[in-house]
């Protein structure tokens, strides 16, 4: 009843590429992120009113019409560019494709986190980096950037839930991730039920790791901030 | 080669016009037969939010029970519910539910399980039932102390605090983040054209199988997306002018 009926290697190799389409798909959000809400709080205007139509559009736009979009757009564009510079073609994988669009996607919602957080951080501190005469860049790297995670990091760890549900979608483009794979075994099993529950206690599992994880990274940025105790 | 592009690009307009004029009704109400596009989307959203609401409500407050018979089962079904994607959850509910014998068998439950749109309803209000009870129960645990003594200090019983005091002023704090609840819901019924139930998606999905111009066919999904979404927006900020009025300065 309870056997996997040799399945059990695809299913654990499904959960091997959710967990690295998540991995990939949040790092390139975050830097997406972080590039975001540089723009929206820049004194141009210009990118300003980029990053604003950005994460407008796309919180507004449900992930899975965005990813149907882009994913099919995506080789479309690619040829005409391809062609365009009369280079040869680029073949993208479901892979590649959804690292692209999840981190698009996501990247709005990280700049919103990044952006709220950036101005969490105290100006004075701003202030005094420059008047130590650092350049913009070290000033980023020394003082916002370790400040500002701090702030950032519940939305950080809400987001990256929502990366890992969201990969449950690949499934759709045809990526072979845990629950193509479960659907796979069920049908060649005839035992739907079974496996699609197992794909679910895969994502359990998943999220309830991943709510260990912020804990640990909440302890080490709070590093030097007295907290009120009784 | 580099003619090729321009065409396309070219081509891309004619192509928009094309879908919009083919598909324009089966994208908003009707595809002849059944109600498709945004009143389809339209329709699972509220019927998925009024049931999620309802039970979400009595599970709030079974959540800030202190009898763990009382809490356990309710953490346990928003847990296991929030922890995992609901396509997952459809999934098991759509072909699942229906490959178990003892559903083929059973008349009723046969005749529930074999419509998509019973089966993504269902999926749907368990899904944002899940979420809506851990907002109201955090705006219940908010609930000022003070109210409680006051409400007690005048003899109230613990049902009429509820009532009277409790509910009242937890589902007015919970509306900014239970409007967000009703987005991401919008944003959610995106899965339903898995089950083949015809939003504005599946008629997306059409137009794009019948021009194969991804492009075109998605984005004016897209676009109505948008709308209802700023729609919601907007009428979900007149609600919290008028229902939070007490926290403006």
């Amino acid at each position: 009843m309870f056997s996997l009926a040799g399945y059990g290697g695809q299913i654990l190799a499904g959960a091997v590429v959710t967990v690295e389409l998540s991995v990939l798909s949040l790092l390139f959000s975050f830097f997406l992120g972080l590039l975001g809400a540089s723009a929206k709080l820049s004194k141009n205007r210009a990118l300003r009113g980029v990053a604003t139509v950005y994460t407008t559009l796309i919180r507004g736009v449900p992930d899975l019409v965005l990813m149907l979009l882009i994913f099919y757009s995506l080789q479309i564009w690619l040829n005409d560019a391809t062609d365009y510079f009369n280079l040869d073609e680029i073949d993208l994988d479901p892979f590649t494709s959804g690292v692209i669009t999840l981190g698009f996607i996501y990247g709005a919602y990280f700049t919103e986190t990044f952006r709220g957080a950036f101005m969490a951080v105290p100006k004075g501190q701003m202030e005094a980096a420059r008047s130590l005469g650092m350049k913009p860049l070290l000033v980023f790297r020394r003082i916002l950037f370790p400040q500002m995670m701090r702030y950032a990091l519940p939305g950080l760890g809400n987001n990256w839930q929502v990366i890992l549900k969201a990969t449950a979608l690949v499934s759709l483009i045809g990526l072979t991730d845990v629950v193509k794979a479960s659907q796979n075994a069920g049908n060649g099993t005839f035992r739907m039920f079974f496996f699609t529950c197992v794909a679910g206690a895969v994502y359990l599992v998943l999220t309830t790791i991943s709510k260990g994880v912020p804990l640990w990274l909440e302890r080490r940025y709070a590093a030097g901030v007295r907290k009120v105790v009784f | 080669m580099a003619g090729a592009a321009l065409r396309r690009r070219r081509a891309q307009g004619g192509v928009l016009i094309g879908i919009i004029e083919t598909y324009w009704k089966p994208f908003l109400v009707s595809d002849g037969y059944n109600m498709t596009g945004v009143a389809m989307t339209l329709w699972l959203l509220v019927i998925s939010c009024a049931i999620g609401f309802c039970i979400a409500l009595p599970m709030a407050i079974l959540r800030n029970s202190r009898n763990p018979f009382l809490w356990v089962p309710v953490w346990i079904y928003t847990y296991v519910i929030c922890g995992t994607p609901l396509y997952v959850q459809l999934l098991i509910i759509y072909t699942g539910i229906y490959s178990l014998d003892f559903v083929h068998n059973h008349e009723l439950l046969n005749l529930f399980f074999r419509q998509g749109l019973n089966c993504t309803l269902l999926a749907f209000a368990l899904n944002t039932g899940a979420y809506t009870t851990e907002i109201f129960a955090g705006a219940i645990r908010d609930t000022n102390f003070g109210e409680m003594d006051a409400a007690r200090s005048l003899g109230m019983s613990q049902a009429l605090i509820y009532r009277r005091i409790i509910i009242p002023s937890a589902l007015r704090r919970a509306l900014p983040v239970y409007s967000n609840e009703v987005i991401l819901m919008l944003h959610a019924t995106t899965l339903a054209f898995t089950a083949t139930v015809p939003d504005i998606l599946k008629v997306a999905n059409d137009a794009y199988s019948a021009t194969y111009n991804p492009f075109a066919a998605f984005s004016v999904a897209a676009l109505l997306y948008l709308c209802i979404s700023f729609t919601l927006i907007f009428t979900f900020r007149k609600l919290e002018g008028h229902f939070l009025a007490f926290q403006k300065r």
